[in-house]
């Protein structure tokens, strides 16, 4: 068996993006009983610096499209790349990070070679499918996160899917592979870079819940941004990272790229401390695989408390100002 | 007079979910899930009006569904669409994004002379986000996804900004052109009295009786209707068996905290909560 995975860079660094890590190593625990291989694809103008960690999480080789006009998202060209690529190392499975970049791409691959693709997996399991031998089962919540449904793609090759980041945890067991990349020369047609990039503007926010253990969130019930700011000194107490309900954004308490939830970032910290969230469908669906939840919230009945480890009820604006002062006294 | 097709979705109202989302027998309960305009196809609408606006194409909204779909349509026409298409068929059932999109690109085909396709980013119902590129590369046409603002439109180009997670990209698209738009990029108009009452009687011509056909011709009245035969598609790439992706299972989420530890909300309460937390979870940081 063999599973190939788009790797990608994140945006304004030459670093791998983690989800590029993460199903590496998700990708490397499915092949393993099969004796399968990991296969990596990157299509760009460099390499990631940190390539070298992919083999540390399992991947036996990265193929390498070099092209300068490819720094950008040009979705036609790296489609064309892509499929050349799987036409050539028929992999059984290929899985994309669902990315902005993940997302604008693999529809247009699964498209092309007529293949399913199952968006935003939160659960990868390979079995017996009936007369089919082993087959990827798909796993993903559907209508907004109310069903939880598992997709199959039983007759045609390869199994498409993508993973949302901070979904599949990184694995702690190591395989330390050797390095090995091998250069990628596919026929390319200049016609396929249609778009012009005219600018490209780094977004001021640098958000980053990938790395945060303990993320700690308001929602409507803070009140206003002066409030909000209770938010941020809790969260700097623990070390934390600041997330946000859509309407603490929609209100304009915090900038929107913190929030958490369907159409915001899903997170899987250690600690997921909600404020002032009352746990809709919505919000949920992008914080309940954190491992603790704690949540803080005045009514007894808020639906946050039935995905709660630990909860308190109070009101917020007393609570949240002791919290600060104990954990500065007891840290 | 060049075309501006959007894509639009009738979907269940998953944010509004009135008693259990599944059935019994394992089927999702449409019942307890009203109807709506997927969210940002709405937003897909608007860019396709305000480019309306400026270079006077016409507004052509496609949606693939069931008969009820139509309200959809009905809903565009009472914001500015010029024309509104169903695309129907027993046939069509149970549809993946692979086939949907095979059906979709083949009625733009049909209706012709369209430049730009502009869809949704995403539907609420499946999240899938697949859609809308899975019809451009089909139709072969350039594609810009999480547009967030329409900059610029000309008879030949587009300039958008494209939400890059962790950059903001402005980019000049060559026609044709398939944009998908978050619903950051613009606001809704709403539907309009005037519009309302003239499209008010609209409906498919199989629920209009015989002796009122030709008033409703007469008024435009008739919403188009495009069925399997009305296509250029095969019939192995379309429904349930055309679909390379199968639903196995499907089951609903039973919210089940576990164990639930409460603290009290006074001093004392707050101080062992503290202590837990830093016992817990907080030497993970250090
Ligand atoms: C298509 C779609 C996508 C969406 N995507 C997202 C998403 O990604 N993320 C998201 O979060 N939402 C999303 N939503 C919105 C979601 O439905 C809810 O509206 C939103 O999550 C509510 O935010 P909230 O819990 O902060 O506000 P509310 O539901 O208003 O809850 C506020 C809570 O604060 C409590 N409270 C009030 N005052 C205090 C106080 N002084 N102390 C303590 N507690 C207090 C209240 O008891 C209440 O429980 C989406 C909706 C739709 C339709
Ligand atoms: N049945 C349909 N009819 C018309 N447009 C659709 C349909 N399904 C999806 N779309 C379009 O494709 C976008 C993405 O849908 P999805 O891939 O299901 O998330 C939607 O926002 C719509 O613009």
């Amino acid at each position: 068996m063999k599973t190939a995975i788009f790797i990608e860079k994140r945006a304004g660094t030459e670093r791998l993006r983690n989800v590029s890590l993460e199903l590496t190593g998700k990708a490397a625990a499915l092949m393993a009983p099969f004796k399968g291989e990991v296969v990596g694809i990157y299509v760009g103008d460099k390499l990631p610096e940190d390539s070298g960690d992919l083999f540390v999480y399992g991947m036996s080789r990265l193929v390498f499209y070099h092209n300068e006009h490819l720094k950008n998202l040009h979705s036609t060209a790296i489609k064309e790349v892509v499929v050349q690529f799987i036409q050539k190392e028929k992999p059984d499975i290929v899985l994309f990070g669902a990315t902005h970049t993940g997302r604008d791409i693999a529809p247009l691959v699964a498209s092309k070679i007529h293949t399913g693709l199952t968006a935003d997996c939160t659960q990868l399991v390979i079995d017996d499918y009936k007369d089919k031998g082993k087959i990827l089962y798909q796993i993903r919540p559907a209508f907004g996160g109310n069903i939880l449904a598992t997709i199959v793609t039983p007759d045609h090759r390869p199994m498409m899917a993508t993973v949302r980041e901070g979904v599949m945890p990184l694995p702690e067991h190591k395989a330390d592979n050797p390095v090995k990349v091998e250069e990628f020369r596919p026929d390319f047609r200049d016609e396929w870079l249609r778009n012009e990039f005219l600018s490209i503007v780094p977004k001021k926010s640098k958000v980053d819940f990938s790395r945060a253990n303990i993320i700690v969130s308001g929602g409507a019930g803070v009140g206003s941004r002066e409030n909000f700011k209770l938010i941020f000194q809790l969260a700097e107490a623990l070390n934390a990272e600041v997330g946000a309900s859509r309407a603490a954004v929609d209100f304009g308490f915090v900038e929107k790229e913190r929030q958490v939830g369907q159409t915001g970032s899903v997170v899987r910290p250690k600690l997921y401390i909600a404020c002032g969230i009352s746990g809709s469908i919505q919000h949920r669906a992008g914080m309940e695989e954190s491992k603790k939840i704690l949540a803080i919230n005045k009514d007894p009945n808020a639906p946050i408390f039935s995905i709660a480890h630990l909860g308190l009820v109070g009101d917020l604006k007393e609570v949240v100002p002791l919290m600060i002062r104990y954990l500065r006294e007891e840290g | 007079m060049s075309k501006i097709v959007v894509l639009a979705k009738q979907v269940p109202d998953t944010a509004n979910i009135r008693g259990k989302a599944m059935k019994e027998d394992g089927t999702v309960n449409r019942a307890a899930l009203p109807a709506i305009f997927n969210p940002e196809d709405l937003n897909a609408l608007e860019t396709a009006l305000q480019i309306k606006e400026k270079l006077g194409w016409k507004v052509v909204l496609i949606t693939m569904g069931p008969p009820k779909a139509i309200e959809v349509i009905k809903d565009a026409l009472y914001r500015g669409a010029d024309e509104g298409y169903l695309v129907t068929d027993k046939k069509f059932a149970g549809s993946d994004t692979w086939a949907t999109s095979y059906i979709l690109a083949a009625a733009i085909r049909k209706i012709g002379g369209v430049k730009m396709v502009i869809a949704g980013r995403q539907a609420i119902d499946g999240d899938t986000a697949q859609v809308g590129p899975q019809v451009a590369e089909r139709l072969g046409f350039n594609q810009v996804t999480y547009v967030t603002a329409l900059d610029e439109v000309s008879q030949d180009a587009v300039v958008v900004e494209r939400d890059g997670e962790f950059q903001t990209e402005v980019i000049r698209a060559p026609l044709p052109v398939l944009l998908t738009v978050t619903a950051t990029a613009n606001t809704p108009r709403y539907p309009s009295a005037r519009n309302m009452l003239r499209y008010f009687k609209s409906d498919i011509a199989a629920n209009i009786p015989p002796e009122k056909r030709e008033i409703y011709d007469r008024n435009g009245w008739v919403i188009p209707v495009l069925d399997f035969a009305a296509l250029d598609a095969k019939e192995e790439f379309i429904g349930l068996k055309g679909s390379p992706t199968k639903v196995h299972a499907i089951k609903d989420i039973a919210f089940s905290g576990g164990s639930l530890k409460m603290y009290d909300a006074h001093v004392e309460g707050v101080k062992m909560l503290v202590r837990d937390l830093l016992k817990e979870y907080v030497e993970v940081n250090s």
